[in-house]
């Protein structure tokens, strides 16, 4: 038998919040600090992580766990809106093939090819994704998953865009710290980026949109025509990390199209929490670089890196993200009953 | 001005499979009427306010609004015509502070158009519009997550939505049920204040003794057809409405 409970646990707000989430009142350096480090940290942090870690294959991992940073960044933009997308491959392929397509048969230089890819793949994505934008949940999920793998069965049937074999020595970026800094400012970018436009009306809409859209479409509003604004900028995103790989390693094959490009960000998301695009960052920077970790066991690699994802989806479900930011904001204390 | 027809309703017919929601339907509602709505239980009310703002297409008959056919329009394009509607289930954006539910209708093109909202403003718009409906500006109530609210506030919240959509015709469908006595007394006064301002109103309730106290128009349904139409007192007077509402009288 359990005891009788003496105690439980309160929780308490830091007392800075002032209404809502986008007006604080500040009256100490203190407070300003504790507002400021949460942004500043991550910020540092990415921004330094390269300097110190260097060029060489861990330097390779940090742009690695940038491009799918942006990948996860697209998935909870996509999902803020409701949009369950399983095609994150799709738009880095997309963005992937346009880049290496223009630089292969045009030999256009990166510094074109790469807001092309940005610009026009994420034109053809979303194009191809408006056809089912009525569709909801899981259908639009199967929808998203089957265009890249579509894709890729066009590119290895017809032998276009170089077939099985991709397409070899495109032109490579200036030096490793550029495209890492390209990488790493964007997902900054991105990151603050996203998280203000969902404070503005413009994102209280989208998250509107999400909870129920009959709501919306009953307050003058046309839920079609912002879920495609909304799919065109997650598909930007993802087309823009797409071609910086591309550029990054010379090569585009048919892996671009692979499943692990979306399953890898989804698993980053599902781990940092998802809802406020922080936990997307977190989640991949902590399991890119932990699979990266790992490839040194060989086969076992795999194995132990979805026991680590069940064990923190199992204690943290609600994400590492969520949890930290509680535990920021408020305190907590026994206090007796 | 004042005799003008907002809403005309020609022999509007919904089926559901082999089942007739909507049958025959046709009436014509002037500026500034408030029509009260009503019939038993699945008499086809819900059904005809989803055909008139577009979220059901009819199998036939046509909508007018101001002499335009809104027959086929989407349910976007109809709420930015000025027709705004409640829901019978309370339906909120639940996670979203109570204030920010209402950036939905006037981030609409409608609203934009009549009333510019910069930066920022919105909120106060909000906030304006939620005090007159019992959210205190100065309690904690507007900025609360809307899901945290009571049903009360919730059912006030979703006609302040369709208030913030600056609407002509205003379309309630069951505002009143699950509101306690003393909130119904609340907010009917202000529903009486914007009819008397000029405001359309069609009113879908159950509670009669509310409704006919500010309604002068009733249509009431069963089966989906149109039984009685007219003043209160002599819609409901008529053999057939009493029928339907109680059920047939033995004779004795």
């Amino acid at each position: 038998m359990a005891e009788a409970i003496k105690y439980r646990k309160e929780r308490i707000d830091r007392g800075i919040k002032a209404r809502s989430d986008t007006i604080y009142m500040l009256s100490s350096y203190r407070e300003l600090l504790y507002i400021l480090f949460p942004r500043v940290l991550p910020i540092s942090f990415l921004l330094l992580s390269p300097i110190f870690i260097g060029g060489g294959y861990w330097g390779k991992v940090i742009f690695y766990s940038c491009t799918f940073a942006l990948l996860a960044l697209s998935w909870d933009l996509l999902a803020s809106v409701g949009l369950i997308s399983l095609g994150q491959a799709l738009f880095f392929g997309v963005g992937s093939y346009v880049a290496g397509g223009f630089n292969f048969y045009f030999k256009w230089p990166l510094f074109l090819t790469i807001p092309l890819a940005t610009f026009g793949g994420a034109l053809i994505c979303t194009f191809l994704l408006v056809p089912v934008l009525r569709l909801r949940g899981v259908y639009f999920s199967m929808v998203t998953l089957i265009l890249p793998l579509l894709f890729d069965h066009l590119i290895e049937t017809l032998e276009i865009l170089g077939g099985t074999h991709g397409l070899l020595s495109l032109s490579p970026f200036p030096s490793h710290w550029m495209a890492v800094y390209i990488a790493v400012v964007s997902v900054i970018l991105c990151l603050f980026g996203f998280r203000r436009l969902l404070h503005e009306d413009y994102g209280f809409v989208l998250r509107g949109i999400r909870e129920d859209d009959r709501v919306v479409m009953a307050g003058g509003i046309n839920i079609y025509w912002y879920k495609a604004q909304t799919i065109f900028i997650a598909a930007m995103v993802g087309c823009f990390a797409g071609a910086l790989m591309t550029h990054y390693y010379q090569f585009v094959g048919r892996s671009a199209f692979a499943l692990d490009n979306t399953i890898l960000p989804l698993a980053g998301v599902v781990l940092g929490g998802s809802g406020n695009f922080a936990g997307s960052v977190l989640g991949t920077f902590i399991l890119v670089p932990l699979s990266e970790a790992l490839r040194a066991l060989g086969g076992l690699r795999m194995a132990l890196y979805s026991l680590i994802l069940i064990i923190a989806l199992a204690t943290l479900p609600e994400g590492i993200f969520h949890y930290l930011e509680r535990k920021y904001h408020q305190f907590e204390r026994m206090v007796s009953i | 001005m004042a005799d003008e027809v907002i809403l005309k309703v020609e022999n509007l017919t919904k089926r559901f499979g082999g089942i007739i929601a909507v049958d025959q339907v046709s009436f014509e509602l002037k500026q500034g009427e408030f029509l009260g709505l009503i019939g038993p239980n699945g008499s086809g009310k819900t059904t005809l306010i989803n055909l008139i703002t577009g979220f059901v297409k009819p199998t036939s008959g046509r909508i007018y609004y101001r002499n335009m056919e809104i027959t086929h329009c989407p349910p976007y394009q109809i709420a930015c015509l000025g027709i705004a509607r409640s829901f019978q289930m309370v339906r909120a954006f639940h996670k979203i502070p109570a204030y920010k539910n209402l950036i939905v209708p006037l981030y609409s093109p409608r609203v934009r158009k009549l009333s510019g909202g910069k930066y920022g403003e919105r909120d106060d718009m909000a906030i304006d519009l939620l005090d007159d409906f019992g959210f205190e500006r100065d309690s904690f109530v507007p900025y609360k997550p809307a899901g945290s609210l009571p049903h009360g506030y919730l059912k006030r919240l979703d006609l302040a939505r369709c208030m913030a959509l600056r609407p002509e015709l205003l379309i309630l469908d069951e505002l009143f049920s699950g509101m306690t006595m003393s909130e119904v007394s609340a907010t009917l006064p202000l529903i009486e204040k914007f009819n008397r301002e000029g405001l359309t109103i069609i009113m879908v309730e159950h509670r009669l003794k509310e409704l006919f106290r500010v309604a002068n128009r009733v249509i009431v349904l069963n089966f989906g057809r149109k039984i009685a139409d007219g003043p209160p007192r002599e819609a409901m007077s008529q053999k057939e409405v009493q029928r339907a509402y109680l059920g047939t009288e033995t004779e004795g």
